[in-house]
């Protein structure tokens, strides 16, 4: 490995170069013989749980591929950084990821407000990223350089809100987490939907993550009398969103997105969020081979623990880019985005995956329901 | 209106939370004329506490009744905590004794700084459940209002912390040396007041004050992270500014107003196009107004600086 100070100034050289030179540089990361791949993941913080998740579905692909012979006749190195939930953090472990482990593509985040932060650097520098589970819109308008594998909000919050029609209730209270693009986003386009087909929204209120006491809003809340309430921000707070709910005595079942795919959702909640609904990628009861075969897999390598939709987004988005190198040939960074950009029909853990000119993966989204403490699949929604 | 009244229930158990927090800030200030920054980390530490002897001790208490295994912990992690607060007193403070008051100020933020990031590599970043020692039930009957008995818990506890600090404080002789030692410390000693002595029993009851209410806070809100301290202490901080720093009602008096303002804006800012993020917000907004119109706070009295 270079010394600091050494890559330091080759930055700052490659820099001044770019000017004029583009060549300066590096079209790979790593030595001769590895490739590396750049990972960024919140394995601690306030989601923790889905950094770890899909950090431990990337790991599980990058041992998968080097098992059969790597790519191009290289091993896959996967680089991680852990970003602490925090935003800020993010965009400086990309930094750091581009310029001094001269990765060949970046995979991560979870969270779209921190993808937001990476996606700009990545679309600089010409490193193609993959977000595995960033649902805003906005994560890949911002370059050709930006992927995703998972569907996104406007979809996600238009099934939640047709699955609200559909079990008839007409009048939906909204807890938005104001810190998150994802769940401004989330609740934005359920809002649009629902009150376009004949809902109405009896309440509107908001946080910040972190927050410990909702119950100022939540007394607001209960005076409209919603039959539901969508909280959609991410599980944390949506764990004490449901306890407190309760406390005030409104019975309503919560609605929220795949930021409550997590364990820790039902630790802290509950009985509370029984009866509660979300949406998300995939559900493990799911009988497919593809899907079994993953998750024994999984099991086997992670104390039996059952993968969670970030773990197969995280595994999806590496054996993507996998396919990618392989078409493309090379992990210089133009012809790599090129071939990730032409994926099609990849036969993912989370469903069949092709991007689209948008550069977003068009996919099924499965509806979930919470019973004895367990994620028990409800129904799948097409796009 | 069921509603207006059910928001100043909110805000009056959250603020009793604030001013239990307070409490501490207040005493050590009272006594030592300055503000003990790292008072909301040790509120972090009673939590943590509380939720590993939990752990450790729930095998051998499983038989007894709830509310004993549950005091049985608040009072452990109280002592924990006053261990805890009489050594960070000795390692941190203590030597900067003599040292102008803006030093030991500066420790205190980096005390502060110490325990969260140390509490971050001991306990990792990671947000965990806090067990529920006492089964949540709503109390019936309030004719459409809603309180648990958590909640209830939390404000009785509070009532008796503060009625047995006032005790403490006015009653006993250790309560009078800390009165003599915030009057003038060279006269206390001269009276034969042991200084070091008051200042260890001053910190070890503040940081007990704190675990206690580390535990109540994360009995209402069960998820604990090593930084969690940092706005409940903040605040408490402001309420104890907002009662008159140094005055023992004063910061509960502080501490439920901070709470309930704050449960008001949170419910009814929107009203008025503004978003609930300004209930941080407007607990220093009342802090800014308080320092420039009555500086000495609601209920502390006017002190002329002794030359």
């Amino acid at each position: 490995m270079d010394f600091p100070r050494r890559s330091f100034l080759l930055t700052g050289l490659c820099g001044l170069a770019l000017a004029g030179l583009t060549q300066c540089k590096k079209s790979g990361g790593g030595d001769a013989n590895t490739i590396v791949v750049g990972e960024v993941a919140a394995l601690s913080g306030g989601t923790a749980t889905f950094g770890q998740s899909s950090h431990a579905g990337t790991q599980m692909a990058v041992d998968e591929i080097n098992a059969s012979g790597g790519l191009l006749g290289k091993k896959v190195t996967l680089i991680t950084e852990d970003d602490q939930s925090k935003q800020g953090e993010a965009g400086t472990v990309a930094k750091k990821l581009i310029s001094r482990e001269k990765i060949v593509a970046l995979l991560g985040e979870v969270a779209s407000g921190r993808s937001l932060e990476m996606a700009p650097i990545c679309q600089k520098e010409g490193v193609p990223m993959i977000s595995p589970a960033s649902t805003n819109p906005k994560v890949t308008e911002v370059g050709d350089h930006i992927f995703r594998v998972c569907f996104i909000d406007p979809f996600q919050g238009t099934v939640m809100a047709k699955f609200a029609l559909a079990r008839g209730w007409k009048k939906v209270a909204v807890m938005t987490d104001v810190k998150q693009d994802y769940s401004v986003g989330l609740s934005q386009y359920f809002k649009e939907y629902f009150t376009k087909n004949g809902g109405t929204i009896v309440g509107d209120q908001s946080y910040s993550s972190g927050d410990k006491d909702f119950k100022a809003q939540l007394t607001k809340l209960k005076e409209g009398a919603p039959d539901a309430i969508l909280a959609s921000g991410y599980y944390n707070e949506t764990g004490l969103i449901a306890v407190q709910c309760r406390e005030l005595g409104i019975s309503a079942p919560l609605l929220g997105g795949d930021g409550w795919d997590s364990p820790s959702l039902v630790e802290v909640a509950g009985k509370a969020i029984e009866g509660s609904f979300f949406s998300n990628h995939f559900s493990a009861e799911d009988k497919a081979p593809i899907i079994q075969n993953f998750i024994t897999k999984y099991k086997e390598k992670n104390d039996g623990k059952t993968p969670d939709a970030m773990a197969a987004l995280g595994y999806d988005s590496m054996m993507i880019l996998g396919a990618a190198i392989k078409k493309a040939g090379t992990t210089e960074g133009k012809a790599l985005r090129d071939a990730i950009a032409t994926t099609k029909d990849h036969a993912g853990i989370t469903g069949v995956i092709s991007l689209d000119e948008k550069r977003n993966a068009n996919k099924p989204a499965v509806i979930l329901t919470i019973k004895d403490g367990n994620f028990v699949y409800v129904e799948t929604v097409a796009p | 209106m069921e509603q207006f009244i059910q928001q100043l229930l909110n805000g009056l158990f959250l603020g009793a939370i604030y001013a239990l927090i307070a409490l501490g800030y207040t005493m050590v200030y009272g006594v030592l004329r300055f503000i003990n920054f790292a008072h909301g980390d040790v509120f972090m530490l009673g939590a943590f506490a509380g939720y590993y002897l939990h752990k450790a001790l729930m095998p051998l208490m499983g038989a007894l009744p709830a509310p004993i295994s549950a005091a049985v912990i608040l009072l452990l992690a109280m002592a924990i905590c006053a261990a805890l607060g009489i050594l960070i007193e000795f390692l941190a403070y203590r030597p900067l004794r003599s040292r102008p008051r803006l030093n030991v100020l500066i420790t205190a933020i980096g005390v502060s700084l110490f325990l969260e990031y140390t509490g971050q590599l001991i306990f990792g970043a990671t947000q965990r459940p806090f067990p529920e020692v006492i089964p949540k039930k709503n109390i019936e009957g309030l004719g459409g209002l809603y309180v648990s008995n958590t909640q209830v818990i939390v404000l009785v506890t509070t009532v008796a912390l503060l009625v047995a600090l006032r005790f403490i404080v006015m009653k006993t002789k250790m309560g009078l040396a800390m009165r003599a030692l915030s009057l003038n410390p060279t006269a206390a000693t001269l009276m034969g007041v042991n200084n070091s002595v008051v200042i260890s029993f001053t910190f070890g009851l503040g940081s007990a004050l704190a675990a206690a209410g580390g535990i109540l806070y994360a009995s209402l809100y069960p998820s604990i992270e090593p930084f969690m301290g940092i706005l409940p202490g903040l605040k408490a901080f402001v309420a104890a500014v907002l009662g008159g720093i140094g005055n023992i009602p004063g910061a509960a008096l502080g501490g439920l107003i901070i709470g309930i303002t704050e449960t008001l804006v949170a419910g009814y800012s929107q009203d008025i196009g503004i978003p609930s993020g300004y209930k941080d917000g407007v607990a220093f907004v009342i802090l800014i107004l308080i320092l420039l119109f009555k500086p000495s706070g609601l209920l502390g009295k006017v002190e002329r600086e002794k030359v």
